[in-house]
C-alpha cells in the first residue's frame, strides 16, 4: 500500500467569530491549505470534512458551494472532540484503499460560551448538581484526581500544566492568546472544579484547519520538498471498563491507540520529537504524559515539575499552546495539532521550534470514546 | 407520592430504597440500568438484576464551583466503589468542600432522601440518593 503525505496544511487564527458562519471558516482554512499544496480544488477527489455542532447540516458540501463544487464526494464526520482527526483519517484511508490519490480534510466549529456536558435532564428533573456532575471540567477534574489517588499528583502540578502551554501559545501568532499566566495566577484563578480553575480549561474559541493528503505517487509528481509522511493513523474506541458508566474513560483508549500507532509506525516514544496532545483541561494533559508512553507510570508529575515537556525540554508538549490557550473548536482541534506538527517537521514554527523536529505526534480524545493518534514524518 | 430520580433508584412498596445493578452471570460485571448484552464478555441473556450495596469508599471527586445557572454551589461529585461492586456518582453530602477535608476510600453510605426540592413540569417531587461519610 502506498504512503500518505500532507501536501499542504494550515489552520485560522482561532478567536470569536461571530459574524461568520461554519463553511465560511471552513473555507478559508480549505482554500489556506489548498494554496500550502499548490493545488486547487479541482484537484480534490474526495472530501472529508468534521464539525460536531452542525452535524446534520451538510458542512461539507455547504464549504464546496463557497469554494467549487465539482461533485466529489463528500462525507461528514461527528465524532465529538476527535471530529477533526477522523475526517483526517477517514481522507487518510480513502487514499491507503486506493480510491483516491489528492484528498481534502476540513476540520471546523463555533463554538458557544460557558460550561460544556453536564448530566442530561432526559425525563423527570434535571441532575445536575443532584447526581454530582457532568460538566466537563468536572468529569475531567475527577479523572484528574484518580492520578492523585494513585501517585499523589498535586493541585500545583496540575496547575504548572498551563502555565507551561499558555507560555508556549505566546510564541504562537494562530493562537487565541498570546498571554503569561504565572504559577500564581493560574492557582488563584477560579476555581470551576476543583482541581481545575479558569485557567486550567480549555479556551471555547471558533476555528478551522485543513489539509490535503496525497498518495506517494503524487506526492513523488507535485513534488516532495514540503510533504510529510504520516507513519500512523489510529483511531479507538473505549474499551470496557468497570467504572465506565459513570467515569468515561480517556485512558485505555489512548493507551490502546498509542501503543498501536507506534507499532504501525516501527517506532517508540523515544523517537518522537514532539507531542500535540488533548489538553481539554490541565489535569487530561497529565494523564496523557504516561498515557502516550512519554514516561513511566507514576512519573507524570515529575515530567512536568522538571520542565521535560517545554519547548527545549527532553520531549516538548503542545508548543502550540494546546487547547488550554491555541483554544478548542471541537471539530477543528484534530486537524489544527496535525498543522502544528507539520509546522514544526517542516522547520517553519517560527518561535517555538523544535530544534531537528523529525517524528511528532498528534492525539485527541473525544469523549464518550473515541482517540484519534497520528504520527507525522519529516520526508 | 413521589418518583425515583433515575430508573436504577428502587422504591418498592412497603419497603426500603435501594439502587439497583444488572449483573452478567458469565464475567460479574455489573451495570446501572437494564441491559441485553455484557458489554465486557459479549454474553446475551445473562443479566441479573441484583440490590447494591448501600455502603462503598470514596474512589474518586471534583469540588463543583462553577454550574449551570440556579444550581447551589459548591458541591462534591463523588464517584463511589459500591461494596460487593458496582460504581455510583452522585453528590457527597455532610462533608465539607474542602480537599483535605475529603479522604481517598473514605468510608460512605449511600442515603435517600428528597431530591433538593427540585420538582417535574406536573409538580412530581423525587427521591434521590446521596453519599454521606461513616464517622
Amino acid at each position: 500500500m502506498s504512503d500518505v503525505y500532507v501536501l499542504g496544511v494550515d489552520m485560522i487564527k482561532f478567536g470569536r467569530f461571530p459574524d461568520r458562519t461554519v463553511p465560511d471558516l471552513g473555507a478559508e482554512a480549505a482554500l489556506l491549505a489548498l494554496d500550502d499544496a499548490g493545488l486547487n480544488i479541482g484537484n480534490m477527489e474526495a472530501f472529508y470534512c468534521g464539525n460536531l455542532g452542525q452535524a446534520n447540516a451538510m458542512v461539507g458540501q455547504r464549504i464546496l458551494q463557497e469554494i467549487g463544487q465539482t461533485g466529489i464526494p463528500v462525507v461528514n464526520c461527528s465524532n465529538a472532540c476527535a471530529t477533526g482527526a477522523t475526517a483526517f483519517r477517514e481522507a487518510w484511508t480513502s487514499i491507503k484503499a486506493g480510491l483516491y490519490d489528492v484528498v481534502l480534510a476540513v476540520g471546523v466549529e463555533q463554538m458557544g460560551t460557558g460550561l460544556l456536558g453536564g448530566s442530561g435532564s432526559g425525563s423527570g428533573i434535571p441532575k445536575e448538581g443532584l447526581l454530582g456532575s457532568g460538566t466537563m471540567p468536572a468529569v475531567f477534574a475527577e479523572a484528574g484526581m484518580e492520578h492523585a489517588r494513585q501517585y499523589g499528583t498535586t493541585f500545583e502540578q496540575f496547575a504548572k500544566i498551563s502555565v507551561k502551554n499558555h507560555h508556549h501559545s505566546t510564541m504562537n501568532p494562530k493562537a487565541r492568546y498570546q498571554i503569561e499566566t504565572p504559577l500564581d495566577e493560574v492557582m488563584n484563578a477560579e476555581m470551576i472544579s476543583y482541581p481545575n480553575t479558569k485557567l486550567m480549561c480549555s479556551v471555547n474559541v471558533d476555528g478551522a484547519a485543513a489539509a490535503v493528503l496525497v498518495s506517494e505517487k503524487k506526492a513523488k509528481e507535485l513534488g516532495m520538498q514540503r510533504a510529510v509522511r504520516i507513519k500512523a493513523s489510529v483511531m479507538t474506541s473505549d474499551p470496557y471498563q468497570e467504572r465506565d458508566l459513570v467515569m468515561p474513560d480517556v485512558n485505555s483508549c489512548t493507551r490502546k491507540a498509542a501503543a498501536e500507532a507506534y507499532e504501525m509506525a516501527g517506532l517508540d516514544s523515544s523517537d518522537v520529537d514532539l507531542v500535540e496532545l488533548h489538553d481539554c483541561f490541565a489535569t487530561a494533559e497529565m494523564l496523557h504524559y504516561e498515557n502516550l508512553g512519554l514516561c513511566e507510570d507514576g512519573e507524570a508529575g515529575r515530567l512536568i515539575d522538571e520542565g521535560e515537556v517545554e519547548l527545549g525540554g527532553r520531549i516538548p508538549v503542545n508548543v502550540s499552546g494546546g487547547l488550554l490557550s491555541k483554544g478548542h473548536p471541537l471539530g477543528a482541534t484534530g486537524i489544527a495539532n496535525i498543522y502544528e506538527v507539520c509546522s514544526h517537521l517542516r522547520g517553519e514554527a517560527g518561535k517555538r521550534q523544535v530544534e531537528n523536529a523529525r517524528i511528532g505526534m498528534t492525539h485527541v480524545i473525544g469523549l464518550g470514546s473515541a482517540c484519534g493518534i497520528h504520527i507525522l514524518e519529516k520526508v | 407520592m413521589s418518583l425515583p430520580v433515575v430508573e436504577y433508584l428502587k422504591l418498592p412498596e412497603g419497603g426500603e430504597p435501594y439502587l439497583e445493578g444488572h449483573k452478567c452471570s458469565e464475567c460479574g460485571s455489573i451495570f446501572l440500568g437494564e441491559r441485553n448484552v455484557c458489554s465486557n464478555c459479549f454474553a446475551r441473556d445473562s443479566m441479573q438484576s441484583i440490590k447494591l450495596n448501600n455502603t462503598g469508599k470514596l474512589y474518586s471527586y471534583s469540588i463543583v464551583f462553577r454550574s449551570f445557572p440556579g444550581i447551589e454551589v459548591p458541591y462534591i461529585s463523588a464517584i463511589v466503589d459500591l461494596d460487593g461492586g458496582g460504581t455510583v456518582k452522585g453528590n457527597l453530602i455532610d462533608c465539607e468542600p474542602d480537599p483535605d477535608k475529603i479522604n481517598f476510600d473514605m468510608p460512605v453510605e449511600v442515603i435517600f432522601d428528597d431530591a433538593l426540592g427540585r420538582k417535574d413540569k406536573d409538580g412530581n417531587s423525587y427521591i434521590s440518593y446521596f453519599f454521606k461519610p461513616i464517622t
